[in-house]
């Protein structure tokens, strides 16, 4: 994985000595809290329902034991003991008191880490494929290119005041497991005619009040002006996109606006004119960057190994286990380890301490010293080897991570919703509990097959509702909180925004009511189909029926 | 209805609510209670004074009733911020939160 430079840390440190000063000033009075709020945002600091709230960046989902190790010790000294991973690869930390900021943010930089710009209206921590370096389905490792944008867009001088947030992704692989449809910037690692890799780029797709799927802006862009372009993409919006109202200023919007075909003029035309002066990486950098994530020394070693073979036929709950938490890898003899954060009866990507000390001796031991952050709220060991799958699986299970749930029902996305956000409008977590109660038995799991359950404590989408099979959206009906469910949303290379289904349900019939949906389902469904097949095919008719008793 | 006057405290970030002596309060029990417009008016004030001194950030006032003797903040936000955590428990579908 990446490794600062002299520059780099240079550059981390700094950060934290400037907002070292700007707590004292703020404690001293020299500064009041409008004129403070702004500077703590862009360090991630948030003031949320309960306490202040940090957000902090993990670059495309990429962590080392001693980073998660780090981790571990922030949430034990400085904050209750757990955090929460979120839907952009990161780590909140939810009770720090304000004192302690600054001491925290010069732990992280001690470990290559930071909060720089994951709040604010700039691009955010870039995101990516989390079995990049390791997936079977592979063309291209993504993460270079992500610490490229990253290193790019950090304090980006004519992009640091754009008109909102801006959140890309990239993902290298045949299959999207970085949702790119639903970012502002989709990159998806392609061969061009020439036979060289470059980029297919989609652009204003977003969740949120306003939901899109991203659209196609080229179908293919050469590897070395990837900076020029994304430049102009971003300068065409900084100029345009709306900065009269909140709700209206993400580029979807703007893209929607004016069509795709005339806002991709407009960054062609602004490309044109720049690009010859624009400042590309230079070869050397780019070369060193690259280094950094050379593929582990893996030897090619047996598919097969007769303990797990054997364990998979005596014990059902290990075979479920292999067949959804554990993913192939490019290397033969080797797999990706998913560790589910989803046990019943626990918050949908809170990890304590303890769990992230576990997490970080696995990755030491098993996996290369690499561990990952999915956007799905999990975490992942990239580099097992299938030998070891047995002992790893039997350490997961003492610690109660070895549930085999991923991406089926249990393996919902949840937003922390009104239990700490101050934009939430209704909970998220009690409901995403009591449907992990619900469903909690692996076998009916197993014959709904692959779902994803997505919810949100407000409109603002933190857990991709939209892009849910089945969505979840919580608001606030005078005073009650209220769920609205909508289907057949999908966050793939089919992506597509959910529809929603009908008159929202009160929080003690929402469990009911994902019931009658998957018992709709299974009654519709043809041999072999998922449910998004069979929402597809039959459509909204028999679910409205079941749920509302009208067609 | 009565008003009581709630912020988060600038250090840590607590939920905390103006008192009967002029502190500031984690216990939404303690929170001095206004009982008119008046009596609002003037606990912001007093809350004012408390931003100005760097006491706490992000004030305002809301509604609360008395039952049985007991501050209820009728909203469910406010009964999450009230009980300084997050709701945890397995019956709460029982538990009007």
């Amino acid at each position: 994985m990446y490794r600062y430079d002299e520059f780099d840390h240079a550059f981390v440190h700094e950060r934290v000595a400037q907002f070292r000063e700007q707590v004292e000033r703020r404690l001293l009075g020299k500064l009041t809290e409008d004129e403070f709020r702004p500077l703590r945002l862009r360090n991630g600091l948030y003031l949320q329902l309960h306490a202040y709230m940090l957000r902090i960046a993990i670059p495309y989902g990429v962590l080392s034991p001693r980073q998660l190790r780090q981790l571990a010790m922030i949430g034990r000294r400085w904050d209750r003991g757990y955090g929460h991973f979120t839907t952009r690869q990161n780590l909140q930390f939810n009770w720090v008191k304000l004192v302690d900021v600054p001491d925290i943010l010069s732990a992280l930089a001690e470990v290559e880490m930071h909060c720089i710009q994951t709040s604010g209206n700039c691009v955010r921590n870039v995101t990516a494929d989390p079995f990049a370096g390791a997936a079977h389905d592979e063309l291209e490792d993504p993460r270079p290119w992500c610490e490229i944008l990253r290193q790019w867009s950090t304090l980006h001088p004519e992009f640091s005041w754009l008109p909102r947030k801006f959140k890309i992704a990239i993902s290298g692989a045949a299959e999207d497991r970085a949702a790119i449809a639903f970012h502002d910037i989709g990159l998806k690692i392609v061969r061009g005619p020439d036979g060289k890799n470059g980029f297919r780029v989609f652009v204003g797709g977003g969740m949120g009040r306003t939901p899109y799927v991203g659209q196609e802006i080229r179908p293919f862009l050469a590897k070395e002006h990837l900076l020029s372009y994304i430049e102009s993409i971003l300068r065409v919006y900084n100029l345009h996109g709306r900065r009269d109202n909140l709700n209206k200023a993400r580029i979807k919007i703007l893209v929607n606006q004016l069509g795709i075909d005339k806002f991709r003029a407009d960054v062609e035309a602004d490309w044109e004119a720049t690009r010859k002066d624009a400042i590309d990486l230079p070869q050397d950098e780019r070369r060193r960057i690259m280094s950094y994530f050379a593929p582990p020394n893996l030897s090619p070693r047996p598919i097969r190994d007769d303990a797990v073979d054997q364990r998979r036929i005596t014990d059902p709950v290990f075979a479920n286990w292999l067949k959804h938490n554990v993913r192939p890898h490019q290397v033969p003899g080797y797999a990706s380890v998913v560790i589910s954060l989803k046990e019943p009866g626990r918050t949908p990507g809170d990890a304590s301490s303890d769990q992230m000390d576990f997490a970080a001796d696995l990755a030491e031991r098993y996996s290369r010293n690499e561990a990952r952050v999915n956007y799905t709220q999990n975490l992942i060991l990239p580099h097992v080897a299938r030998s070891d799958l047995v002992s790893v699986y039997e350490e997961l299970k003492a610690e109660g991570l070895a549930t085999g749930n991923y991406d089926l029902l249990g393996d919902m996305i949840c937003c922390p919703g009104l239990d700490y956000c101050n934009l939430a409008n209704a909970r998220s977590i009690p409901i995403a509990k009591e449907i992990a109660k619900r469903f909690e038995d692996p076998a009916r799991q197993e014959l709904i097959g692959p779902l994803r359950l997505n919810m949100s404590g407000c409109i603002n989408a933190c857990g991709h509702h939209h892009s849910g099979n089945i969505g979840i959206l919580g608001v606030d009906k005078k005073g009650t909180e209220l769920y609205q469910i909508s289907l057949g949303g999908s966050p793939k290379d089919d992506a597509a925004v959910g529809t929603i289904i009908g008159p929202g349900f009160r929080a003690e019939a929402v469990p009911q009511a994902i019931d009658t949906i998957i018992s709709t389902y299974l009654a519709n469904r043809n041999d072999g189909e998922d449910f998004l097949a069979t929402w597809r095919r039959v459509g909204a008719a028999p679910f409205k029926e079941a749920l509302y008793g009208v067609a | 209805m009565p008003n009581v006057v709630t912020a988060n405290r600038l250090l840590d970030g607590i939920v905390v609510y103006l008192a009967a002596d002029g502190s500031w309060t984690e216990d939404i029990g303690c929170a001095r209670l206004a009982e008119t417009e008046e009596e609002t008016k003037a606990l912001e004030a007093e809350a004012a004074k408390a931003v100005a001194e760097r006491l706490v950030v992000a004030v305002y006032p809301m509604a609360v009733v008395l039952r049985d003797g007991a501050v209820d903040p009728l909203s469910v936000r406010e009964r999450i911020r009230a009980a300084h955590r997050t709701t945890l428990t397995k019956d709460w579908y029982d538990v009007p939160l």
